[in-house]
């Protein structure tokens, strides 16, 4: 099917396509150049990839070295599987609590509903970081936490809750909870009350009415909630570095740690360029998926 | 509107049998939502096997007490036995009563056969079972070859019959259908009424259908209820209430009706006569009056029970006869109807069939007519 597009048609489809290519595919291409050079001691930190030789040859010196490293040493390997097991942990975390918020809203009064998402919002109403290093302060030793239960009698020094495990996923969760409730409420919101009655009337308890009419279909909420946290959850680097234990050397901190502690530029843009191919992945499933539950 | 009941060979009357046990008892059944009553102390006894039809406009409480049945609402007082069995406590999942949805409520994530088997899936019936009811039933809905289709790939029609057949497999003691013709055009709106009502004798399952259209209920339905405000206005045959309404409401509700006000003028052994309040005239009603000598009451008589004719020179109205002029002559194919203005203000409709192919009316716009009927016609309702 040819169809014949007005100049101002044009215009608005090329707008987006020139933002893209301008701050997306200009950068990306850029990281993957550095990826691909050798590292240099100068400004730049990399030689570049096109050289001019002395006998005025243009040649393009390319560098799998860096790439080879990624898989070859069990330091990146295990940064990478520790990020995605952690931003999966995180992602199921976040649904087991989110869906019954989510529920919650979408069944609340009418007039009640708007007032509930905007507390589910409202923390992004102050810094990110801001509200990371709050949780330092909750869960130092001498933190809100321990002075409470030492309070209270219930232990007698206080316990380790900071640079834990426990203390980095709750700080994930924290900071992600919001972008699963928000698509769950959205399918939820959308379910139709009368299929439960429907589902009453033949014959199923509630229980059951839940797993086989309204968790099925609020599955592209659900889909679309855990990637929300997922994706971000891979690359994050603030939670982990502030609240993680030396332990969760996760791909993010690794990746810092190469470009601003090792000023290896080359290497940090080939763990960058990796841990997005690693994404593309999931998020093409994701666009599949939506693509077809709007259909 | 002048469609007889669809035919019920053999059907007998229980309602006419004093002996006979009632299927389905409402005994004073209340709702209230906040301050409105939407249903009003309420009792109704239906039989086995009846096809019973709640007639009425919205907010008159019919959709409320079919959701009482269902088990979706709690009546605030009264009781509902459905087989000897007080049902008011039993939850909506445990009722031998299944309801056919308004919009259908076909699950969109199921294909048409798991749509039909979830309510046998949920009693846990071996699978086996399950296939050959589903299949039974797709027979019976003429749905053979659609099982793996999903909601969204079928038409109007094809959904309402998924949404009978899921509501009918599981072999309930009462089928309850909310409006369940409303969504289709009117020719399939027409054929679904004898597949239901086939398929209803068929399974001599007890159907109680709600409906706002006084057409379908009249075609349908063994008896009807018509309800007003959360109370009963009448129930009976469909004949019973269409020929002897009790009420001004129902009358006018069911059908079209020329509602006239009088006083009781004389009682006698060949029925009542009403001197009317509006004209010089006079009403001849071949039943006993309701009500003493002097009451007022009101007159119904039904267009399509009345004649017209130009009036003849210096004719003037009397005994079931008006004189008036004619206003607007409205074509509807298989029959006319006249809208005529009488001298005093009021302006009454008579039909008149249409027997000859496009000829010339007799009668056109402006003449002076006369608009006759017998005793018979005259309606005077007791309320």
């Amino acid at each position: 099917m040819t169809r014949r597009l007005s100049a101002g048609q044009r215009l608005v489809l090329a707008l987006p396509f020139l933002w893209l290519s301008l701050f997306f595919l200009a950068p990306f291409l850029i990281v993957a150049k550095i990826a691909l050079s050798e590292g240099a001691l100068g400004i730049p930190p990399y030689a570049p990839v096109l050289r001019w030789t002395d006998e005025g040859l243009l040649t393009i010196v390319l560098n799998l070295g860096n790439l080879a490293t990624l898989v070859s040493d069990p330091f990146y390997l295990d940064a990478y599987l520790r990020s995605l097991r952690v931003a999966a942990i995180s992602g199921v975390l976040c649904l087991v609590i989110g869906y019954p918020m989510a529920y919650a809203i979408a069944r609340a009064p009418q007039h009640r509903r708007n007032l509930l998402l905007m507390l589910v919002v409202l923390p992004f109403w102050t810094s990110f970081l801001l509200r990371v290093m709050a949780w330092i302060g909750l869960l130092a030793d001498n933190g809100v936490v321990n002075n409470l239960l030492l309070a209270a009698g219930v232990v007698s020094q206080p316990i380790p809750l900071l640079y834990t495990d426990f203390a980095l996923y709750a700080g994930i969760v924290y900071c992600y909870l919001p972008f699963m409730v928000l698509p769950l409420y959205a399918t939820l919101s959308k379910l139709d009350p009368v299929l439960l009655e429907a589902a009453a009337d033949l014959g199923a308890r509630p229980w059951h009415a839940f797993l086989t009419v309204t968790l099925p279909l609020s599955l592209p909420g659900i889909i679309a909630g855990f990637m929300l946290v997922f994706i971000p959850a891979v690359g994050e680097f603030v939670i982990p570095e502030l609240l993680g234990g030396p332990g969760a050397q996760l791909i993010g901190r690794v990746l810092w740690m190469e470009f601003f502690i090792n000023r290896d530029w080359p290497m940090a843009a080939a763990l960058a360029i990796v841990l997005l191919l690693l994404l593309v992945i999931p998020i093409a499933w994701f666009q599949h998926v939506q693509g077809r539950a709007s259909r | 509107m002048q469609q007889a009941n669809i035919a019920r060979p053999g059907s007998a009357e229980p309602w006419r049998d004093p002996e006979a046990e009632p299927y389905v008892r409402i005994l004073n059944v209340t709702k209230r939502f906040g301050a409105t009553v939407a249903v009003d102390d309420v009792s109704l006894d239906i039989y086995r096997g009846e096809l019973f039809a709640l007639l009425g406009g919205s907010g008159s409480g019919k959709t409320t007490l079919l959701r009482m049945l269902a088990g979706f609402e709690r009546p605030d007082s009264g009781r509902i036995l459905l087989d000897g069995q007080d049902v008011a406590d039993v939850p909506p999942y445990e009722r031998p009563v299944n309801m056919m949805f308004q919009s259908y409520a076909l699950f969109p994530h199921m294909t048409v056969e798991q749509n039909i088997a979830f309510g046998l899936k949920m009693d846990g019936l071996p699978r086996a079972e399950i296939r050959d009811r589903v299949a039974a039933m797709l027979e019976l809905v003429q749905l053979k070859g659609f099982e793996k289709r999903r909601p969204h790939e079928l038409s109007g029609g094809q959904r309402q019959r998924v949404a009978l057949a899921r509501s009918l497999v599981k072999q309930p003691k009462l089928l309850l259908l909310d409006e369940p013709l409303g969504a289709l055009d009117k020719n399939l709106r027409e054929q679904t009424q004898f597949e239901l009502v086939t398929i209803q004798e068929k399974l001599g399952i007890t159907f109680i259908m709600v409906t706002h259209d006084q057409e379908e209920a009249m075609t349908m339905a063994t008896r009807l209820a018509v309800m007003n405000h959360g109370y009963l206005a009448q129930v009976g045959t469909p004949a019973e209430v269409y020929e002897y309404p009790q009420s001004r409401f129902v009358a006018e509700f069911l059908g079209t009706a020329n509602v006239f006000e009088g006083l009781i003028k004389a009682e006698g052994p060949t029925g009542a006569l009403i001197e009317s309040t509006e004209f010089d005239a006079f009403f001849q009603s071949d039943t006993d009056p309701p009500k003493p000598e002097g009451a007022r009451v009101f007159v119904a008589v039904r267009p399509e029970k009345m004649r017209i004719r130009r009036a003849e020179a210096g004719e003037l109205s009397g005994t079931n006869r008006l004189i008036g002029t004619v206003r607007d002559i409205a074509y509807y194919g298989d029959f006319f109807m006249f809208v005529v203005d009488l001298p005093e203000g009021k302006s009454i409709r008579v039909s008149r069939p249409n027997l000859a192919r496009l000829t010339e009316l007799p009668i056109t716009w402006d003449d002076r007519v006369a608009v006759e009927w017998e005793p018979f016609a005259t309606v005077v309702l007791p309320e």
